[in-house]
């Protein structure tokens, strides 16, 4: 009866280490340029070796441009943390995907990669040094966000000290209107238990609405366990996530293949499995859901007024008042993009919005794929002659606007329509600069009627 | 690794829930491959929009104990806040509560984060911000932490207070001293051999 988690942490706990936390395997280790050269230099100063090399992969997105990504980088410091990144691969036999370099068509943001090459995989320990490496829980994974000097740790010895976490499952029953997405059912949960909810807990995502969800939208969904405090989190694995994984770059094929599915099958949590706790979320409940505020469990449906008890310091901040709708917020720039939203799927739902319609002219919007290989995906669709005609900015793969530690970034108090994860002051690269996280149909809806507007007065067509 | 059992020292109040590590470090300063200077970018953005804010306050120079209220270092994983916050000079933080992630950065670095009820956090708070030459005590053992006539009982997760008190908060030796047992558990793994 015990859950995925149990199973996963059992089978991957090495020892309890004199100081009572657990000693934990991990399985599989993704690396970018911001928050590893430091752990690289660590591993250098002690005369270390990188225990697992072939367990490490390498990419860049925090940093890398996505106007133009032809080497070397027209920025000076994104160019010195990308080449410090090859060196260390080099020097300790890591795989690495960047711009300019044999494998670079992989290139794109760490969780998006991760996926689509198919290295992640049910039942693996996950670690990086970047918080919403929870994403990979939706392939039925246990994913942890870690620091640098963990990174250290497991460069040098492919473990982690850990504390177990209680597990808390939360169902989600129903169907999602249309208009809806995983996004806001992320956010309605978000908002129901709080921005530090989670802290504690691993969060098992299941019911019928996430049965039925594909690979991406259950990604989006674990995308954000942390903006919930959950460090983890994460869907069991099904016949869709054994479908999604067939065929992929780093899965096995022919009878290995069915034996993994054999072993995927059982990680997944038991049936009269225990939890620590349990929610129910009712999906015909859940609305096209925009935050308000500074942290992104402040929100409200579409159509829903901004609460009479809302915080002080958020509304002033954000220039709302008590008892109104966001409906209606003038919007200067659009970003559809980033690990929470910038899949192929999401950029499809946007563009049937977008598609015959025309962005609000005093409105700067943009397109960035999670990955390269979503950008070519896309291509192969048509989808940047949708958005580019419809006066749209069609980018390269990486971070950019979810964080602005790149050239995209907002200016003054300007207000962005984002399909990113964090609203938090200054996220977006101006101290004053407002963010509204919404589902990347949303946004593009927001773009073309130059103010935040309900996604579900846009789902026709519009006739060519 | 040196054992860590108490820290004394003058304390710094930064009020306010939910300050995630965007705010306490600004992602335009993690572009560098190095953690060095980023004491000095600490708030920056909140010091900029608040002169009153406890960064701007000489008073405080010199604290080496920062308080603080819920789900403080929440959001982005980046070490470069409490390494700002080590390198400002800050040996232990007490708040209501903290992130994971930024917990155990922070006790990689050495730097315990003590959680009491907000009561006694405020408490704490409002004493410091009225006489700032307080000397705070915070005992990593039994959790107590004084500050004048003020006790307070706080707590430390019990793995992390006893690698403090034995000198083994940074994991990495203890990581490395059994590794036959790391290649056998990789080895029982069937992804770890291709299936």
């Amino acid at each position: 009866m015990p859950t995925l988690f149990e199973k996963v942490w059992n089978a991957h706990a090495v020892r309890v280490l004199p100081s009572g936390q657990t000693q934990l395997f991990v399985g599989l280790h993704l690396v970018h340029e911001v928050t590893s050269p430091q752990a690289f230099d660590m591993i250098r100063q002690h005369g270390w070796k990188v225990a697992f090399p072939e367990r490490t992969f390498a990419t860049v997105d925090h940093i890398v441009p996505t106007s133009v990504q032809t080497r070397p980088f027209i920025d000076l410091t994104a160019e010195e943390m990308t080449t410090a990144l090859e060196r260390s691969c080099r020097e300790f036999g890591i795989s690495l995907w960047v711009p300019g370099q044999p494998g670079g068509e992989h290139q794109g943001i760490v969780h998006v990669v991760g996926p689509e090459l198919g290295l992640t995989q049910p039942g693996m320990t996950i670690a990086c040094g970047d918080s919403h490496t929870s994403t990979h829980g939706a392939l039925g994974a246990i994913a942890f966000g870690i620091g640098t000097s963990q990174v250290r740790d497991v460069l040098a010895s492919q473990c982690l000290a850990l504390d177990p976490v209680k597990v808390r499952r939360i169902d989600v029953n129903g169907r999602l209107a249309p208009g809806v997405f995983a996004k806001d059912v992320i956010l309605t949960i978000i908002r129901r238990l709080g921005v530090n909810g989670g802290v504690g807990y691993a969060y098992e995502y299941g019911g019928s609405t996430i049965d039925g969800m594909s690979i991406e939208e259950r990604m989006t969904i674990c995308n954000m366990s942390i903006e919930g405090g959950a460090r983890v989190g994460y869907v069991n694995p099904d016949e869709t996530t054994f479908a999604f994984l067939k065929g992929r770059r780093f899965v096995p094929s022919g009878a290995a293949f069915d034996r993994a599915v054999a072993w995927w099958r059982a990680v997944a949590s038991d049936p009269d499995a225990r939890y620590d706790d349990r929610v129910v979320i009712d999906a015909s409940s859940v609305e096209p859901t925009v935050t308000w505020g500074i942290n992104p469990g402040q929100s409200v449906g579409i159509h829903e007024l901004i609460a009479a008890d809302a915080d002080d310091e958020a509304l002033t901040f954000m220039g709302f008042e008590r008892g109104r709708r966001v409906e209606g917020t003038r919007i200067d720039v659009a970003f559809i993009g980033s690990c929470t939203n910038g899949r192929i799927s999401d950029l499809e739902e946007a563009a049937k919005i977008v598609k015959g319609r025309h962005v609000a002219p005093h409105v700067k919007a943009l397109v960035v794929p999670g990955s390269q290989a979503v950008s070519r995906a896309a291509e192969a669709k048509g989808l940047p002659e949708i958005f580019t005609s419809a006066g749209f900015e069609w980018r390269g793969a990486g971070c950019s606007m979810c964080l602005a530690m790149n050239p995209d970034k907002l200016e003054g108090r300007q207000v962005c329509a984002s399909s990113s994860n964090r609203n938090f002051k200054g996220r977006q690269g101006s101290p004053t600069g407002r963010t509204l996280l919404m589902s990347p149909a949303m946004v593009a809806a927001a773009a073309v009627a130059g103010e935040v507007v309900d996604v579900r007065t846009m789902l026709e067509a519009v006739p060519a | 690794m040196p054992t860590i059992t108490s820290i004394s020292g003058r304390a710094l109040p930064v009020r306010g829930d939910d300050l995630d590590t965007d705010r306490i470090m600004p992602a335009r300063f993690l572009r560098a491959v190095t953690f060095e200077g980023l004491e000095k970018h600490l708030f920056e953005d909140d010091r900029a929009a608040d002169p009153g804010h406890a960064y701007n306050n000489p008073a405080y120079r010199g604290a080496t104990v920062l308080v603080v209220n819920k789900n403080f270092g929440c959001g982005s994983s980046r070490e470069h806040a409490p390494q700002g916050l080590a390198r400002q000079g800050i040996k232990a933080i007490v708040g209501e509560s903290f992130s994971e992630i930024f917990l155990g950065n922070s006790a990689m670095l050495g730097m315990p984060c003590f959680s009491a009820d907000r009561a006694s956090v405020d408490a704490l708070q409002s004493l410091v911000e009225g006489a700032p030459e307080t000397v705070v005590d915070t005992r990593v053992d039994t959790g107590l932490v004084t500050a004048g006539n003020l006790r307070i009982q706080a707590t430390l997760p019990p793995a992390l207070r006893d690698g403090f008190l034995s000198g083994q908060w940074n994991p990495t030796a203890m990581l490395l001293s059994q590794f036959d047992a790391v290649r056998a558990v990789a080895s029982r793994l069937p992804y770890v051999s291709g299936f």
